[in-house]
């Protein structure tokens, strides 16, 4: 970075540029001011630090590793490829960095109740995780399309103590599970903080969010040049609100030789009507709390996205994001369902690492950008999830479950081409 | 200077205080909306809310969402709420508020928005995502256009914030009753009349009451302290279970215990 030019790394809002900000109900600014007092007096507690890092060496298994893939970077144009293996935290996501961050903060605050939105479900189980640990209640809100889809997960947050609301307004996915729980806030702020999932909303969600996943960059950072003795080329995620993202890009974004890349999801394609690309083919405006880009009609209603990865299928994007695309730090590309399943296959099969659907996006991505960037190129992917949870979605897809034979016993058993 | 505040003020005047009517435009759709409202106003309703539908109303309860959803299915377009305000207008003399979450206003450009509005008739502008602080847009463009603007005050609000909305705000302060959002409650908060207190602390002369209230008991009781009383589920309701004479007659019940 060059001298006397400020540090990339030092926003803290509530703007990036001309996005993030609250837009929100009067109702909400004292519980956003006492969380931010909050959380601003926590950021430089060393004994709210050290608490943090405890949970994290001895629940999340914080750090988590780095592995090289050659097997799959031969079908990436050779380029070394190194996943960040978020894949192997406690509950299979990123989100658990954020979710203890937050729960600790909650209970500074005197709060006993957890309420969060989920859509791929694994903010969901992180929350409900972090609840059970902590002895809080929590109430998740997930769209009753999403609880179909990830019914495994709403299993999981249901043994885990948890209460889960299907919503059935609007588009009954992310995006309205986020409003129900912004209602629920509005309404029982005394007792209860929002575990708002991503790095969207009001200040100083998308800040705090942020710093609680930037530890992902700070580690792979380390990690990647005590393997290779150099920064990486590039550094690749996958962007629905864009936490995993914000979380390993943070990192570099003062490394001026490190390209960015956030991959949206395009769904049948960016430019068909069913996609989630929302830098790729939004426009600013405010949703949830914050000006930032997003799905919108003329009249500024917003357009219901569509992906096949449910943790990818919001039509707004984190306003940190918004900012880094308009001043070209960081580029973001659509990826389409296919190659995104596409590469989740060949992951599982080249390297026996199936990742989940949302980062399966982040390497259909670095595929691409290995042919470009070629062999002697290093390209960092922020594996932010497992697929365990996409197993049913995945099986679908490729057409090798036997559930027909299952569901329906009078059928001939149905011989799994793709096994 | 504001119709609204004029209206409010001749009614406090009269020893009571001002009832105000919401509807959304659109439901069940958009000529029966106008009809409802026009009822309203010929029911005793002095000041008319005009709920523009929005796809992400987080202020709302079950009832308005409900309403304003299926005013979007039917193809809601915002030139409807212009047409909406200019039809009520043209017929009766009750001062117009649209009530409208920000983004379908920045994205129609928050001028051409204002300067519609005023073509139509309307009086200004009630919004629940857009607080004082982000507000240096349609602070500068209601100036322009004299239009009234409504900005919310919460129980939870500080002093500091209570007299920026007080400062802020023209036609009236509106007093969320309660920490929760839209939707009829047994029971007015008591944060309500506290809350009006402390807007009365800060400089507030016209403060209306919202959320939760649909008995004439409960208007009879808020206009005890606040300047007006803002019903707004149960005549949604009434709409929905019985057209518009259902919400002639809820009107005239709640402005008159009759």
């Amino acid at each position: 970075m060059a001298e006397g030019t400020k540090s990339l790394r030092d926003e803290l809002g509530p703007y990036f540029g001309e996005y993030g900000g609250r837009y929100v109900p009067e109702s909400l600014i004292a519980a956003l001011d006492e969380l931010d007092a909050a959380y601003q007096a926590a950021k430089t507690d060393p004994v709210f630090q050290a608490e943090l890092a405890e949970l994290h060496r001895t629940y999340t298994g914080r750090p988590s590793i780095i592995t090289e893939v050659p097997r799959f970077g031969e079908h990436a144009g050779g380029a070394r490829i190194i996943l960040k293996r978020e894949d192997l935290n406690h509950t299979g996501s990123h989100k658990i960095n954020n979710v203890l961050g937050q729960a600790l903060v909650a209970r500074r605050l005197g709060k006993t109740r957890l309420i969060a939105e989920t859509g791929a479900g694994q903010h969901g189980v992180a929350t409900a995780t972090a609840a059970a640990l902590f002895g809080m209640e929590c109430v998740v809100y997930m769209g009753e399309v999403d609880t179909v889809r990830q019914a495994l997960n709403v299993a999981r947050m249901r043994l885990l103590g948890a209460t889960v609301i299907p919503v059935t307004t609007g588009s009954r996915t992310l995006k309205d599970a986020i409003n129900d729980a912004l209602r629920d806030w509005v309404a029982s702020v005394d007792t209860t903080h929002y575990v708002l999932g991503t790095v969207a909303g009001p200040h100083p969600f998308p800040v705090m969010v942020r710093d609680f996943h930037k530890i992902i960059g700070e580690e792979a950072r380390a990690q990647v040049l005590e393997l290779t003795g150099a920064l990486p080329d590039a550094v690749t995620a996958c962007v629905g609100g864009g936490s995993n993202a914000m979380g390993i890009f943070h990192a570099f974004l003062d490394d001026s030789s490190v390209a960015l890349y956030g991959y949206e999801a395009a769904g049948e394609g960016h430019l068909t009507e069913h996609h989630a690309a929302t830098i790729t083919r939004g426009r600013p405006g405010v949703l949830h709390g914050a000006r930032s880009y997003l799905l919108q009609d003329e009249d500024g209603q917003t357009i219901e996205s569509h992906s096949i990865s449910a943790g990818l299928d919001y039509p707004g994007v984190g306003p940190e994001h918004a900012w880094l695309a308009d001043i070209g730090r960081a580029t973001y590309l659509p990826i389409t369902d296919d190659e995104a399943m596409q590469a989740l296959r060949l992951l599982s099969r080249t390297e026996g690492i199936i990742p989940a659907i949302e980062s399966a996006h982040a390497l259909a991505g670095t595929i691409k950008l290995g042919r470009e960037l070629g062999p002697e190129s290093t390209i960092l992917v922020n594996l932010s999830g497992r697929g365990d949870k996409d197993m049913e979605t995945a099986g679908k897809y490729f057409d090798i479950l036997d559930a027909d034979a299952l569901a329906e016993e009078d059928r001939g058993p149905i011989d799994g081409a793709e096994r | 200077m504001s119709r609204v505040a004029d209206v409010i003020a001749a009614r406090k005047g009269e020893g009571s205080g001002a009832l105000v009517g919401y509807l959304p435009v659109g439901f069940p759709d958009l000529a029966t909306s106008i009809e409802a409202a026009i009822a309203l106003a010929e029911n005793g309703v002095d000041v008319l809310e005009l709920g523009l539908p929005y796809s992400d109303p987080v202020m709302d309860g079950v009832v308005i969402q409900q309403a304003t959803q299926q005013a979007l299915a039917n193809g809601f377009r915002l030139r409807d709420g212009f047409e909406a305000v200019a039809a009520i207008t043209a017929r009766v003399s009750t001062p117009v508020l649209l009530m409208t979450y920000w983004n379908p206003v920045l994205q129609f450009g928050v001028d051409r928005f204002a300067d519609e509005l005023v073509a139509a008739g309307g009086a200004g502008l009630i919004t629940p995502d857009l607080i004082p602080d982000e507000a240096a847009e349609w602070l500068a463009t209601s100036e322009r256009t004299g239009l009234d603007r409504v900005f919310l005050a919460a129980p939870s609000s500080t002093k500091a914030r209570l007299e920026q909305a007080v400062e802020r705000s023209r036609g009236f302060v509106y007093a969320v009753s309660t920490m929760g959002i839209t939707g009829a409650r047994s029971d007015v908060d008591n944060a309500a009349r506290g809350l009006v207190s402390r807007l009365r602390e800060a400089g507030a002369t016209s403060a209306c009451v919202g959320l939760g209230i649909s008995t004439p008991e409960q208007v009879h009781e808020v206009l005890g302290y606040a300047d007006g009383a803002i019903v707004g589920s149960l005549l949604v309701k009434a709409l929905a279970d019985g057209g518009v004479d259902a919400v002639a007659a809820a009107a005239s019940y709640l402005a008159t215990g009759k």
